[in-house]
């Protein structure tokens, strides 16, 4: 076994009362920090050693409820399940503890979470369907059909995704990994008959799937390997699949990676902003255009470079094709 | 040391909107005598986008271009942190999936090629550190960067999702920070370092993209930083060409000049400014 070590740590603490404070502010606490503890034991020390009115939500200490959610130098993490050492090494002997959510901090740790409900509300996170009253026999799902689910099941709604994601932090209609995964995990389920109305839902401009950045932090930060980026991927896929995809500049923009393929092996970068925005909403970017032209950073259509043996890629994408738009 | 010797998958941007990219790619990789075997016959990765329309397709167009990295028998090296993610996670699930592979292999089968998963697949600047060595770098550069303030910017694909990135941790990155000491120049720690330039949404959602590209360069800006540095040219076409759009969304200036991490290092181990195709910025880069 090996020995229990301890260290000094400096932590940095957001401290904030939504009914007393105008503005919140970083206390400092130093303490020594044994090689056993978690991020939670810390927590529980402020409040013990240090400052009884100091909040902070906990509740299984298992990693299960998803209540404790925190980030600790901007790294979201389970409270319960961080094991100190780790922090330690990754940041150093200062630290500093935040809620997930500075602008829905209510009382120190604690956030308001109505935004993250309210979104996953939208997405119906519950089976649809059209079930007898008095079946004869339930409803039965095979290892295999269950496996589909891709472990989206899985998720404990502990926001960690929700309030890592720089889409949500910059536009409040967007509703975010867990609620796309969670979306993803009924319209997988082969019980639902959901699907089309989800959909619906998760298609729609600036709230839907379209207006992700692709920046990985919510498969990154999650505790319980969710990958929600990778449901995102799915309710793309079954848009096409089920017919649900919108003819708008972000679906188009998807498809034009495949016309393009097709023609030239490579990306045309220019035809492809064309046909996703359409021959006017093109017009918007004529001025940066002219920006990069002068710049030697534009290639016209008649130099677009192709790839050697174009007929492989011609051909790859004729047999491999799945879906048509 | 052996002679490194890598196959170069260039991705289509460095073809096309930055190639000033391709040009200190190969400017750097002179200097270091590190050997680089173009992929001619790789298609585009579909940058995180084809997938969402067919992701069977995109798997085979990136397992194709795989192919052609195994064929020379060579590790493949990529300059765009968008095509190293692709291929890595198209690598990364047929190497861990056999039916797929073999539903993939069948596709390829017709065009006479063959998926083997031999090839392994990494960044240049993954490359340059982990196999080409910092120290060596430090011997070899002649103008050090020594009055620069460099702000390094990871981008999230180089970074995250961790099991698949080239071993930097996507919270407290290095990588970039110890090229830039290596080469001589002071690195700029800022927030928003390892956060999203908001590229691959710029069509979409284009203010929640510029509200990204204008945070990316205003962290920099407030850390005094001179300029800034990227291994991926997605990020800086957004971060270089978009500083209008970014400005407006932030509600202040916030043009600054971005250098690949080619360009950079090309300048340290005193390459020409004709040779790093620093003429083909949008954000000006005559400070150098
Ligand atoms: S990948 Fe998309 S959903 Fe996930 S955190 Fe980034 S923007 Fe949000
Ligand atoms: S997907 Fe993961 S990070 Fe997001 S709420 Fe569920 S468990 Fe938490
Ligand atoms: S206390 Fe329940 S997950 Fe941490």
């Amino acid at each position: 076994m090996t020995s229990i070590t301890t260290q000094t740590i400096t932590f940095k603490v957001f401290r904030f009362n939504t009914e007393t404070d105008y503005l919140p502010a970083y206390k400092e606490y130093r303490m020594e920090v044994t090689s056993e503890e978690v991020v939670l034991d810390i927590l529980n020390r402020i409040k013990w050693e240090f400052d009884g009115s100091f909040s902070y939500r906990r509740s299984c200490r298992h990693g299960i409820c998803g209540a404790c959610a925190v980030k600790v130098n901007g790294k979201g993490v389970l409270a319960c399940k961080e094991r100190m050492n780790d922090i330690i090494e990754l940041f150093g002997n200062e630290l500093t503890i935040e809620p997930v959510s500075i602008k829905r901090a209510v009382k120190d740790m604690i956030v308001d979470k109505a935004d993250f409900w309210q979104k996953h509300d939208a997405v119906k996170p519950y089976l649809i369907s059209d079930i007898d009253e008095h079946p004869k026999q339930e409803s039965l799902v095979t290892p295999e059909q269950a496996e589909a689910l891709l472990e989206a099941d899985l998720c404990i709604q502990c926001g960690l995704c929700h309030y890592s994601c720089p889409a949500i932090e910059e536009n409040d209609d967007f509703f975010g990994p867990a609620a796309f995964a969670a979306a993803y995990r009924f319209n997988a389920d082969v019980r639902d008959e959901g699907t089309l109305e989800r959909l619906d839902v998760v298609n729609q401009m600036g709230a839907g799937v379209w207006d992700c950045v692709k920046c990985f932090e919510c498969a990154e930060v999650c505790p319980k390997e969710v990958n929600p980026i990778e449901k995102i991927t799915k309710l793309h896929n079954q848009a096409f699949e089920f017919g649900r995809a919108p003819n708008n500049v972000a679906v188009r923009h998807a498809v034009g990676f495949a016309h393009s393929i097709k023609k030239h092996g490579l990306l045309d970068e220019g035809e492809l902003v064309r046909y996703s925005e359409g021959n006017l909403g093109v017009l918007k970017h004529v001025p940066v255009a002219i920006k990069m032209y002068k710049k030697g950073k534009i290639v016209l259509p008649w130099n677009m470079p192709k790839s050697d043996k174009l007929d492989e890629i011609k051909k790859l994408v004729k047999i491999s094709s799945t879906v048509k738009f | 040391m052996e002679k490194l010797k890598y196959a170069l998958f260039t991705g289509c941007t460095a073809k096309e909107s930055t190639p000033e990219q391709l040009m200190s790619t190969y400017a750097v990789a002179d200097k270091l005598g590190i050997e680089l075997i173009e992929l001619t016959e790789a298609s585009c990765c579909g940058a995180s986008h084809l997938q969402d329309y067919d992701d069977f397709l995109s798997l085979v167009l990136n397992a194709r271009n795989i192919c052609y990295a195994e064929s020379r028998g060579l590790t493949m090296v990529t300059i765009c942190n968008t095509c190293q993610l692709n291929t890595a996670m198209t690598k990364h699930r047929l190497d861990n999936n056999e039916s797929l592979k073999a539903r993939v292999n069948e596709k390829l089968a017709e065009v006479g090629l063959e998926y083997k998963g031999d090839s392994e697949i990494t960044h240049f600047l993954y490359a340059i550190i982990d196999d080409f060595g910092l120290d060596k770098i430090k011997e070899m550069v002649v103008k050090p960067l020594s009055q620069f303030n460099i702000a390094p910017f990871y981008g999230c694909h180089n970074i995250r999702p961790s099991e698949l990135a080239g071993g930097d941790n996507p919270y407290n990155p290095t990588s970039l920070d110890d090229l830039i000491i290596a080469c001589g120049g002071e690195n700029v720690d800022y927030e928003e370092k390892n956060k999203c330039c908001g590229f691959h949404a710029e069509l979409q959602s284009p203010n929640t993209a510029a509200r990204l590209t204008g945070k990316a360069l205003m962290g920099a800006l407030d850390q005094n930083a001179d300029w800034m540095v990227t291994p991926c040219p997605l990020c800086h076409l957004k971060l270089d060409t978009q500083y209008d759009h970014a400005s407006h969304a932030v509600g202040r200036d916030v043009k600054m000049p971005v250098l690949h991490m080619q360009q950079m290092l090309g300048l340290a181990l005193g390459c020409t400014v004709d040779e790093l195709g620093l003429k083909h910025h949008v954000s000006d880069v005559t400070f150098i």
